[in-house]
């Protein structure tokens, strides 16, 4: 079994008292708490210092850790061969088991001697993961594997960490930061507990195209200076497939044409729309004849786009 | 390993909880859930009624509220405070990804 050093984690001395602990403890946890912090690595981090946290608080659990002996961070290791006759009443073996694992046997056992356990209902531990999924399989629905290592109780009652690998079924309707439940795929539950459910927070990839609001989309549209002038009947391309888009004469730049239910699908055959944006693009080298074109149409021309630069100016003296 | 998928619901307005489900799912008890209320933490669909009725994402709410009760031993009032200040930020995130969506690419 690998050895964490349980107190470097929490960055305290080995004779750090309980408040010192709980001081360091919270400290971190501000810093690492995956509801409060935007650390993206602050979930696993924060696991690792509740974890601490847990056996340390506990004098039980951190005299039974203390009495482990002391290695590097990561090292393999093996309780002393009196630990567990000290320590623990369960007969199991140590191979395969964590560290975690282990001091929760502690906890366990605990509360066997108590008497306690084998009537206690537990329901199941609920499990909650973030799927990243593109914006395509949102649209359409999508089947996803997650590969999850979660905590769970043995015949024996025993805790241990395993790998698991979920089958989960995204109907469509999903956007950012939307929350599916599945009931009953957390953890089992123990003694006719109820068992866990499985929460999957959405997040979508970003896309080349498209940008996602709600269960809207906005995309850019790209037009050359007379399809914005004269109107134009343009192909868009949406998530279900290319559309024409009438462009009316004479759209700004910025201005939003909605093609209405084009976004993503929502619950009750409902959908978001989908914003193209103008943009008024000109090419990076004019050829000449495009040239000889615009200028006489600059010579034609009567428009003036910062005609009211003057007016405000006046207005502002 | 599970072999059939598993179905799945989405947690948004159109589910709904009662109060004793809410606390099941949650872990916390229906009292805490009560202070919650009190405080305008979460607010059910029909505050007037005695059987309190819950949108489905006061579920994500309420978990949270949990897990700041447990890990930073915090009181019902304080869960609740941290809880209306976590939902303004979400709010507001909202709101930046929803204009910055509406900003064309380039000047981005």
């Amino acid at each position: 079994m690998k050895y964490k050093d349980y107190y470097k984690i929490l960055g305290v001395d080995r004779d750090a008292g309980a408040d010192q602990i709980k001081k360091a403890y919270r400290k971190l946890a501000h810093k690492y708490h995956p509801d409060v912090s935007k650390n993206p690595a602050g979930e696993e981090k924060f696991k690792e210092v509740a974890e601490a946290y847990d056996t340390l608080k506990d004098s039980e659990k951190r005299a039974a850790y203390d009495q482990l002996g002391r290695y590097q961070p990561g090292q393999d290791f093996q309780p002393p061969p009196d630990w567990s006759k000290q320590f623990s009443d369960t007969e199991s073996s140590f191979e395969g088991i964590d560290l975690e694992s282990l001091l929760a046997g502690l906890a366990a056992g605990r509360h066997r001697a108590g008497g306690r356990t084998g009537q206690i209902r537990m329901p199941g531990e609920d499990y909650e993961v973030t799927a990243h999924i593109s914006l395509e399989d949102a649209f359409r629905g999508t089947e996803i594997e997650l590969n999850l290592t979660v905590p769970e109780y043995d015949e024996k009652g025993l805790f241990r960490r395993v790998p698991r690998t979920f089958k989960v079924r995204i109907p469509k309707g999903a956007t950012d930061g939307q929350r599916l439940r599945l009931a009953g795929r957390g953890g089992k539950g123990i003694n006719g507990g109820r068992d866990g459910d499985l929460y999957l927070n959405i997040a979508l990839h970003p896309h080349p195209l498209f940008r996602v609001s709600g269960h809207d989309l906005y995309l850019d549209l790209p037009l050359a200076p007379w399809e914005a002038v004269l109107g134009a009947n343009v192909e868009v391309p949406t998530l279900g497939g290319p559309v024409y888009l009438k462009v009316p004469p004479n759209t700004r730049a910025g201005q939003q044409l909605r093609l209405s239910r084009r976004g993503l699908p929502k619950s009750h055959n409902r959908e978001g729309d989908l914003f193209a944006i103008a943009q008024i693009v000109v090419p990076t080298a004019a050829g000449e004849r495009e040239r000889v074109l615009f200028k006489q149409l600059a010579d034609a021309s009567t428009f003036n786009p910062r005609g009211h630069f003057q007016q405000e100016v006046r207005s502002g003296n | 390993m599970e072999t059939k998928p598993a179905e799945a619901v989405w947690l948004t307005e159109e589910l709904e909880f009662s109060l004793a489900e809410l606390a099941e799912r949650s872990g916390l008890s229906e009292a805490e859930l009560h202070e919650l209320v009190d405080y305008g933490a979460i607010t059910p669909v029909n505050p007037d009624s005695p059987q309190w009725v819950f949108q489905g994402r006061c579920l994500v709410t309420v978990r949270t509220a949990c897990r700041l009760r447990v890990s930073f031993d915090l009181e019902p009032h304080e869960v609740a405070l941290v809880i209306s200040l976590l939902d303004r930020i979400q709010d507001l995130e909202a709101q930046v990804r929803s204009l910055r969506a509406q900003l064309p690419h380039r000047i981005r």
